[in-house]
């Protein structure tokens, strides 16, 4: 069995109940965020899209999927926002080597 | 060419293909064992039930099943194998109402309408009839299906028209998922030949206007940025024109319910449709200000009551004994399928309605 079961996703807005108030500015910045600024609302979600995957949230991935969908992006678009944090994410690992190449310059010359 | 995207649930022998299979299903699993509130129940919380006809404001008629395509989410359950195709008797009994009735806005839908073969002699007698808005549901591709339709254009200019046209997205990929292989190519072929007469164009009085629907289990966003990014595509991309987007709201009936079920999308869907139900978009639903009559002339509260062979609750229930002030005394028949029209920002064949 999992952790995780996908219902408990239609069950987020109940967090409110055990502290409203902090419940309820949560949700309000919330959708704040995500409304058309700046940024389109589309691009938003494409860049929530691209931090459910760094976060590997599977509530956030089923959620920012489905508004993808309902916004007319295409899998094509999904896949190279989805790419872009896979980047990030393999890129800030992989920035790191040059704390190794530094150590052992310094150790071993 | 376009290539036909899957078989009618009849051609299939579909159990689906019986609307009283439809109406037991949608009765019964999740709104039977309580998991979910019936939509009556929904109605009765927000003192909207039993739900009323305000006066009529559109007549659709459905002057038949067949189409040239058949779409993998049609509501209709149309195709080619259709046979159920509206008389020119029972066109000429539309026509008696069509001059009395108080509706502003004739909407003639099917299938595709233009198949039926009285369809030209029909929109030349309601046209004289003096419609304020007078609609044709054309689904792009007929124009281009065969030579005889090529003049569709004019003709629909002829009788200043307004065209209605289903375009599920503004990309090859999506729409020919939807809705067969070719289908797109050939409709930017006929938006373009629309535009070219002046359908569509800026500042015209040639209406032409756009359906969207989702491609898939999930529900439409906000039309008015739909139509944004679908007017910004269609014009980078092919030079095309339009006035507005309806967004509307898949509802789980004939093929869609069939592609939810085998899909494994079913509950899901009715929980996003329940959980979206908003209050404010039941008092502007278009069973309250629409009649749909059938290809045989029955009428029903909405083209998906239809469907379902969900007659009105009137003592009249025809087209031949049609009398208006006896229906506005009827209550809406609903099924646990209107929530697709209550969802969000509601939805409408005129699209979002909250």
């Amino acid at each position: 069995m999992s952790y995780y079961d996908p219902k408990d996703l239609r069950k987020f807005a109940n967090i409110t109940e055990w502290s409203e108030e902090l419940g309820t500015k949560f949700f309000d910045y919330y959708g704040k965020v995500f409304e058309e600024g700046a940024l389109s609302a589309r691009e938003k979600s494409l860049i929530a899209l691209a931090v459910a995957h760094t976060e590997m949230c599977p509530y956030c991935i089923d959620a920012y999927t489905v508004d993808g969908l309902q916004r007319g992006i295409t899998k094509e678009e999904m896949m190279e926002a989805v790419h872009v944090g896979a980047a990030i994410k393999s890129g800030a690992s992989l920035v790191h080597g040059v704390m190794m190449m530094n150590k052992v310059k310094k150790l071993d010359g | 060419m376009t290539k036909l995207k899957t078989q009618s649930l009849h051609k299939r022998d579909s159990e689906l293909a019986k609307a009283q299979k439809q109406v037991d299903f949608l009765s019964n699993g999740i709104f039977e064992e309580g998991d979910l509130p019936r939509f009556a129940e929904k109605l009765q919380e927000t003192q909207q039930f039993p739900l009323k006809p305000k006066p009529l404001e559109i007549l659709q008629i459905n002057v038949g099943y067949m189409c040239n395509q058949v779409c993998e989410h049609c509501h209709v359950d149309a195709g080619p194998d259709r046979k159920e195709i509206m008389t020119r008797e029972t066109m000429k009994q539309c026509l008696e109402v069509i001059k009395t009735s108080g509706a502003h806005t004739l909407d003639l839908t099917g299938g595709a309408p233009e198949m039926n073969p009285d369809f030209r002699w029909f929109v030349e007698e309601a046209s004289k009839a003096g419609i304020q808005d007078f609609i044709v549901r054309s689904n792009l591709t007929i124009i281009v299906a065969n030579k005889k339709y090529h003049d569709l254009p004019e003709f629909f200019k002829k009788h200043n028209i307004h065209v209605v046209s289903s375009m599920p997205h503004w990309t090859k990929g999506k729409t020919d998922k939807q809705r067969g292989d070719g289908v797109f190519d050939a409709s930017i072929t006929a938006l373009k030949m629309l535009n070219e007469v002046g359908y569509g164009m800026p500042g015209s009085d040639l209406k032409l206007d756009l359906v969207y629907n989702p491609s898939g289990a999930f529900l439409p966003t906000n039309q008015a940025s739909m139509e944004k990014d679908f007017k910004k595509a269609l014009l980078e991309d092919f030079g095309i024109h339009f006035h507005s987007l309806f967004a509307i709201t898949n509802l789980p009936i004939s093929r869609f319910l069939d592609f939810l079920i085998a899909s494994d999308n079913y509950e899901d869907y009715m929980y996003s449709l329940v959980e979206a139900f908003n209050p404010a978009a039941v008092s502007n639903v278009m069973c309250t200000n629409t009649l749909s009559v059938s290809w045989d002339g029955w009428l029903y509260d909405c083209d998906f009551n239809q469907m379902l062979e969900l007659k009105v609750a009137s003592k009249v229930k025809h087209i031949s004994e049609y009398n208006e002030d006896i229906l506005n005394n009827r209550n809406i028949v609903i099924s646990q399928h209107c929530y697709g029209c209550t969802a969000g920002a509601g939805s409408s064949c005129q699209g979002s309605v909250a």
